[in-house]
């Protein structure tokens, strides 16, 4: 294994991401957790980061979907009929 | 959706069946005309575009070879139509900035929040450490000044940006997929979300408080 490396702050930073979506090399992981555990400004980071993800989740709850179902059965039906007609 | 769910599905439209056509709708409208509201930045326009796609996927369907999932196809024939969209909007900055976005906005946290390199043990750290959000009234982040700060903040994004993180984060497509509506590779994918996310969550701190 690759020798553990202590990343500092700065770079923790960039390498939040890799961390959350799992994609960090193992050597970086190891050195992103052991960071962590000695630094509470980068575990708020890295809590932010995750509260970012969850927040921005949210404007799923609302749609302004107002396009008519009737219109889009029409859409379908008239698809259907083109393609029995040719 | 399952391949085997996908393949009925894809049977029954072919044999006419209005219900299983219906059923298709409900199961991606809502995000349909989201993704392509953020996309293209008009809500009305959005909808245009969301029907369009019903039509082309429909045209499409005998040729569909189910090489990707039902899924990624219909939302690959809405990227496009809603990259199509944003160009006519006038959404797309030029190619030069599209394609450089390096330059659009340099640090994922501002440098002057660490310690210079010539400080010694102190250097590269937080200055002052960012605050814990743990301890704020869970409302706070659900308030719609929060909502509308965010969304916001994604519009403001560079055209990439913006619809990696309206995939991932706001209807919560995985990285895989994503990569595969967009057409981009997956380190490009990471990158293009590490500075869409970055750039929310700073929002977030100003509005906040540091
Ligand atoms: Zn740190």
């Amino acid at each position: 294994m690759d020798e553990v490396r202590m990343p500092t702050c700065e770079e923790m930073v960039e390498f939040v991401t890799d961390y959350l979506e799992g994609t960090l090399p193992e050597a970086d992981r190891l050195g992103f957790e052991a960071h962590l555990r000695l630094c509470v400004g980068c575990q708020h980071y890295l809590d932010q980061m995750r509260r970012t993800v969850t927040v921005t989740g949210a404007l799923a709850d609302e749609t302004q979907d107002a396009i008519s179902r009737e219109a889009l059965l029409m859409v379908y039906r008239a698809w259907l009929k083109e393609r029995d007609s040719s | 959706m399952v391949r085997e769910e996908e393949s009925q599905i894809i049977s029954a439209l072919r044999a006419g069946d209005e219900a299983a056509f219906m059923r298709l709708v409900e199961s991606y409208q809502g995000s349909l005309v989201r993704v392509a509201a953020m996309i293209i930045g008009d809500a009305e326009v959005a909808q245009e575009v969301v029907q369009e796609t019903w039509i082309a996927v429909l045209k499409a369907l005998p040729t569909f070879e189910g090489r990707s999932s039902l899924k990624t196809w219909i939302f690959t024939i809405l990227m496009n139509r809603a990259r199509t969209a944003a160009r006519r909007e006038g959404r797309y900055v030029g190619l030069v900035l599209e394609t450089d976005e390096s330059g659009d906005d340099q640090h994922t946290v501002a440098s002057d929040r660490f310690h210079p390199a010539h400080t010694g043990v102190e250097a590269h750290g937080w200055v002052t450490p960012p605050r814990s959000w743990e301890e704020m009234p869970e409302q706070v982040f659900l308030s719609g000044e929060v909502r509308r700060l965010i969304h916001s903040t994604i519009d403001a994004l560079p055209q990439q940006q913006r619809e990696v993180i309206t995939l991932r984060d706001v209807e919560g497509v995985g990285a895989e997929e994503a990569c595969n509506i967009l057409g981009v590779s997956e380190s490009n994918q990471r990158v293009l979300l590490h500075r869409a996310r970055s750039k929310v969550r700073r929002a977030l701190e100003a509005y906040l408080g540091e």
